[in-house]
């Protein structure tokens, strides 16, 4: 009703009219887009903040009431979730995850520099079959290869060991960060590298002291995917892993949902953000490098 | 770089061809071998042709409803998620104040992507005293039976995997960031408007990024095994059995490894046709802008 009215009151010139009108709308659909983006942050973040929340709430309370303030705070549920059922703590466990993805992360970063630099700076005989093979590699489901790696695996004795879940990256078997690294690499210009070479530098100095600090950025985002990757992998471990002691954080909450849930709702919660928080903290220390690293991998493929 | 032999490179790429050689081409083909057989662990392979598939298509039940509730999981989650993914990015991309703020708390519930915890985390949101159903109450309407109905409980994993639309909406959102802003600018001079901008010139540019998107969660959502199996165990009635639990069941469970080689290798000649077609489709529907190689 008041949507004329700037149109009487500002007659002495349309012109005027016409902008108030188109700046009005301009801010009405800019509120929409608030209101909608609100709403998806608070849908995308609450179950988070409620995970938080609960896991401080004794157990009649979880299911009592949405909001994620506990009326009674208690860390029952971490001291309790901690002990686990198992004769180990989830210190244990989460040990357990850090000697997987140490060497993983390491070796992944290491392979997957010196492939995509052989892939982006040179031409060798079977260069274009075996860059192919890698985007086949990207594509290929998992499962079609996880029974006969089993049987090697178990062949060669590394069944219930570490073993088996961090090699085949230090074959830089995850294609993706090899792809995301010759992507990288292709945008990055070749005179520092062809002047090093000049002044008599062989192709691996050149690697090590041109090429590696100009991937430093793509080499950190390849680290911390991996690092978040290696963290919520919960099938490897399960075909992998059978003995308790050597069990990574991922297999011991499946452990302790199975052993406790009928009951002990706030260990599990508990424990679970326990989980989540290596993720979630090295996500906010890098983000930077995540939305890069995803952004670049996806957008120049 | 003239003076390096012709086999530098592949030096530097060694690493890679012994890693393709033993964890992928070898397991890929004697995989493929093993499907022929029925090998189960106790007993050396004995070749039975192709018993396991003709088993597959005649008599097995439980991979006629494993395929069907696979088929609906993909066809559901992908479509839904790449649509919610460019809406939201579409948003962002208006500048607005804030734009990172909202970036990153749309990131975070993928960057927990599969994990365990996050899955726990969904058994509690829809159980049937759980958040949802509680903050149904709130506003008065009966809670839902979320994982005891069959046509359910597939929905609460869709929902699941939507929840983390955040790394497509990130390559979205670069892409739509790259479109040259003199576009829109001669569009708006001749009149059009939001949705015709949107339809005519938004959408063909950013075609190969939807591509990508495309390919890269049909990959994934073929995969999905932590959310069926942590949240809903499969069930129930099978309702979310997908594939990559019942060969997982079959082969490590069973030990049945020809007979689940032969469901893996179904799946991966389902999500290969997919590939081709969509490959082959690209042709006709994606847009590379000029010098663009690749």
């Amino acid at each position: 009703m008041s949507v004329t009215t700037p149109e009487v009151t500002t007659a002495t010139s349309g012109l005027t009219a016409h902008q108030l009108r188109e700046q009005r709308r301009a801010k009405i659909s800019a509120t929409i887009r608030y209101v909608i983006l609100a709403a998806v942050g608070l849908l995308m973040l609450y179950p988070l903040i409620w995970l938080i929340g609960a896991s401080f709430k004794t157990n009649s309370e979880i299911f009592a009431n949405p909001g994620f303030i506990p009326s009674e705070p208690t860390l029952d549920g971490y001291i309790k979730g901690w002990q686990t059922s198992t004769p180990y703590t989830f210190a244990r466990f989460f040990w357990n995850t850090f000697l997987i993805i140490f060497p993983k992360v390491l070796f992944t970063a290491i392979s997957a520099t010196m492939v995509a630099y052989g892939f982006a700076r040179f031409e060798f005989p079977g260069k274009k079959i075996l860059f192919a093979t890698l985007i086949a590699i990207l594509l290929l489901p998992n499962v079609v290869t996880r029974i006969p790696q089993y049987l090697l695996f178990r062949d060669i004795g590394w069944l219930d060991s570490f073993l088996p879940l961090w090699v085949p990256s230090a074959f830089a078997g995850d294609a993706f960060f090899v792809f995301m690294l010759i992507q990288f690499l292709r945008a990055v210009p070749r005179d520092m590298e062809e002047a090093a070479r000049v002044d008599g530098a062989n192709s691996f100095q050149t690697l090590i002291f041109i090429v590696v600090p100009l991937l430093k950025p793509a080499i950190i985002s390849v680290c911390l995917f991996q690092f978040m990757w290696t963290m919520n992998d919960f099938l490897g471990p399960l075909i992998y892993i059978s003995s308790v002691e050597k069990y990574p954080v991922s297999l011991a909450l499946k452990l302790s949902i199975d052993t406790t849930e009928a009951f002990e709702w706030n260990r599990i919660l508990a424990m679970s953000v326990l989980a989540i928080t290596p993720a979630l903290a090295v996500f906010f220390i890098a983000q930077k490098h995540f939305i890069e690293g995803i952004s670049s991998g996806g957008v120049k493929g | 770089m003239g003076s390096d032999s012709r086999f530098l490179g592949l030096a530097y790429v060694t690493p890679y061809i012994i890693g393709l050689l033993i964890f992928t081409a070898f397991p890929f083909l004697y995989s493929f071998y093993l499907s022929f057989t029925d090998y189960s662990l106790m007993s050396e392979p004995n070749w039975v042709g192709t018993k396991n598939y003709e088993k597959l298509f005649t008599r097995d039940r439980t991979f006629d409803k494993s395929l069907k509730v696979t088929l609906i999981y993909v066809f559901s989650t992908v479509p839904l998620k790449l649509v919610f993914a460019l809406f939201i990015a579409v948003i962002l991309n208006y500048r607005l104040k804030f734009i990172n703020f909202f970036r990153t708390a749309y990131y975070v519930p993928s960057i927990l992507g599969g994990s365990i915890a996050i899955a726990v985390l969904w058994r509690y949101i829809f159980a049937d005293t759980g958040l949802v159903n509680m903050a149904l109450a709130v506003f008065g309407i009966e809670g839902i039976n979320w994982f005891g109905d069959p046509t359910n409980a597939l929905f609460t994993i869709t929902l699941l995997r939507c929840w983390q639309f955040g790394s497509a909406m990130v390559i979205f959102l670069a892409a739509l960031q790259s479109i040259d802003k003199s576009l829109y600018e001669a569009a708006w001079i001749d009149g059009a408007n939001q949705w015709q901008v949107f339809r005519n010139i938004t959408l063909p540019l950013i075609t190969p990024v939807i591509f990508f998107n495309l390919i890269m969660q049909t990959v994934q959502a073929f995969q999905e095994f932590n959310g069926p199996y942590i949240i809903t165990e499969g069930g129930p009635l099978k309702s979310t059995y997908l594939l990559p639990l019942y060969i997982y069941e079959k082969a490590f469970k069973n030990f049945e490894m020809g007979y689940a080689s032969a469901i893996a290798w179904v799946l991966f000649a389902i999500v290969m046709v997919m590939t081709v077609i969509a490959f082959w489709s690209s042709k006709k529907w994606v847009y590379y802008a000029g010098d663009k190689r690749s």
